[in-house]
């Protein structure tokens, strides 16, 4: 385990209510209900800010959707969670990203140790050109496991809801590019799952995808809530109002910096917003 | 980035349903005057336009299922939504109500007027008002208003209390008159059901602009 000199300490998050014992940070950290608290995050490529100031709580084996127009920063934000962005030249940040009460950012901790717990998934599925086994058995692999491979690769495939259509010794061993579009996603979850994370990051993780696969997924985010932190950044608003139980809207500001500028329960969000913006935006009136 | 197709359909839902507002104020308006001056023709007439108010009830039904299942609407244009679905099926209740009025109407033509109608033209005057009332609170969007329209509730029900009343009186006093005063009770009855169908409606009001259900007059009856 990681250790980390920034402890979470009685922050004033907005934290969607999703039910009456989780109404505080405080209370719900206490609960264990607290998976990833952002503290006044910004984020800049060069000069250009990307997001200003947004500060959320992610609550824990619960969806939390991200939603808003283009350009708004969500990719950025979603990134931001896993330190995906540490690779971009030019790219800063100011602000905590708070991972059980941690700071993934603090200079000790080790980027590669949090993308292990806090996995992603991408818009395009893109397993490697391995076997559909040697996919799902990746990152146990380079993480040095010497178990039971076999057990490992099953458990991550039924977890996806993959193994049935994969299970038969030939199948298993076939390339991954055989499988559809629908099936490779669901191995890029699988991929992800076999590394035992606590959070999955997925990024658009349906646009690649036909309506019928985009339900296969949308199921599999549902089940895996009840193990899993999940955070989704998507266009697609219906699949947001399907799936999360939180949904936060982002918006740029006039200098085009993505800023949070809503965040509450699903429902209450699709049906009552308490934001003009965010009433304009789920309406189809901008963006 | 505008929605015209879905703009229009919102708007036309919300036409139909003031124009169907429109048709149960005149048949509540026409079945007292059917009443009162024992107008057959009349009653038949408001009769046979109940099947319109029917029929236009379900034709919004229909487009508001329809805007539903193509548009995704959401936000406010949902509770717009909803808010029609669920008004509309008030006021065809209310026409019901005033078909119920012209049929009692017929009923009492070639009988003697029992009394003069005071109260009862006088709660059909303040149903019909709220009625006007509550539509103009959703035009507006103003749910104070609204929940100040619920309030006439109260004048409806006292009136009704006290045309009750009055004719057990007279009951009691004519055993001849129970059949003419019974019906009279089921016009009054009628009219304070549709009172209280427009606090429906109120309510429907301050969801729509504020999005919560909010009880806002439980009537006496």
């Amino acid at each position: 385990m990681v250790k980390s000199d920034q402890q979470l300490t009685a922050p004033p998050f907005p934290l969607p209510v999703l039910s009456p014992t989780i109404n505080s940070v405080e209370s719900a950290q206490a609960d264990g209900d607290l998976a990833i608290a952002l503290r006044s995050l910004s984020a800049w490529y060069g000069s250009f800010q990307a997001l200003r100031d947004v500060t959320m709580a992610v609550l824990r084996q619960r969806i939390t959707a991200i939603i808003g127009p283009s350009g708004c920063g969500k990719s950025t934000l979603i990134r931001c969670l896993n330190r995906m962005n540490d690779l971009i030249p030019g790219f800063r940040l100011t602000g905590q990203v708070l991972f059980d009460g941690q700071d993934i950012y603090s200079k000790r901790v080790d980027p590669v140790d949090v993308r292990r717990r806090i996995g992603m998934v991408f818009q395009k599925p893109n397993p490697f050109p391995k076997s559909i086994y040697e996919n799902a058995a990746f990152g146990p692999r380079i993480n040095g496991y010497v178990g039971n491979l076999d057990e490992i690769v099953e458990r991550a495939l039924l977890l996806a809801a993959l193994w049935d259509e994969v299970k038969d010794k030939d199948k298993l061993h076939k390339s991954a590019l055989t499988l559809s579009g629908g099936q490779q996603q669901r191995l890029c979850i699988a991929r992800a799952l076999a590394v035992e994370p606590e959070v999955i990051l997925m990024d658009e993780p349906c646009s690649a995808l036909d309506p019928v696969a985009t339900l296969k997924i949308e199921d599999l985010m549902r089940e895996l809530a009840q193990n899993y932190t999940i955070v989704i950044v998507t266009h697609n608003m219906q699949q947001a109002a399907r799936v999360a139980d939180s949904t936060a809207v982002l918006m740029m500001n006039e200098d085009r910096a993505g800023e949070l500028i809503e965040y509450g329960p699903t429902r209450e969000v699709f049906t009552n917003p308490k934001e003009k913006r965010t009433e304009d935006y789920i309406t189809g009136r901008f963006g | 980035m505008t929605r015209t197709a879905f703009e229009r359909q919102l708007a036309e839902i919300q036409q139909e349903m003031l124009a169907l507002a429109s048709m149960v104020e005149v048949a509540i308006e026409r079945g007292i005057q059917a009443l009162r001056e024992r107008d057959v023709d009349l009653a038949h007439q408001i009769i046979a336009d109940d099947a319109k108010v029917n029929q236009k009830r379900y034709e919004i039904e229909d487009t508001c299922l329809e805007i539903i299942a193509t548009q995704q609407p959401l936000a406010s244009d949902l509770r717009t939504i909803v808010a029609v679905l669920y008004i509309i099926v008030d006021l065809e209740r209310m026409g019901d109500h005033a078909e119920g009025i012209a049929k009692i109407a017929l009923m009492l033509a070639d009988e003697p007027p029992l009394k003069p109608y005071i109260d009862i033209p006088r709660m059909a005057e303040v149903a019909g008002r709220m009625l006007m009332s509550s539509l103009e609170a959703f035009k507006e969007r103003d749910a104070d208003l609204a929940r100040r329209i619920c309030d006439q509730d109260d004048e409806v029900d006292a009136l009704y209390d006290q045309v009750y009343r009055e004719l057990l009186t007279y009951m009691a006093n004519d055993p001849r008159t129970i059949e003419r005063a019974t019906h009279l009770t089921w016009v009054a009855h009628n009219l304070e059901r549709i009172a209280d169908r427009v606090t429906n409606i109120c309510e429907r009001v301050v969801y729509l602009v504020e999005g919560r259900i909010e009880e806002l007059n439980v009537s006496k009856y």
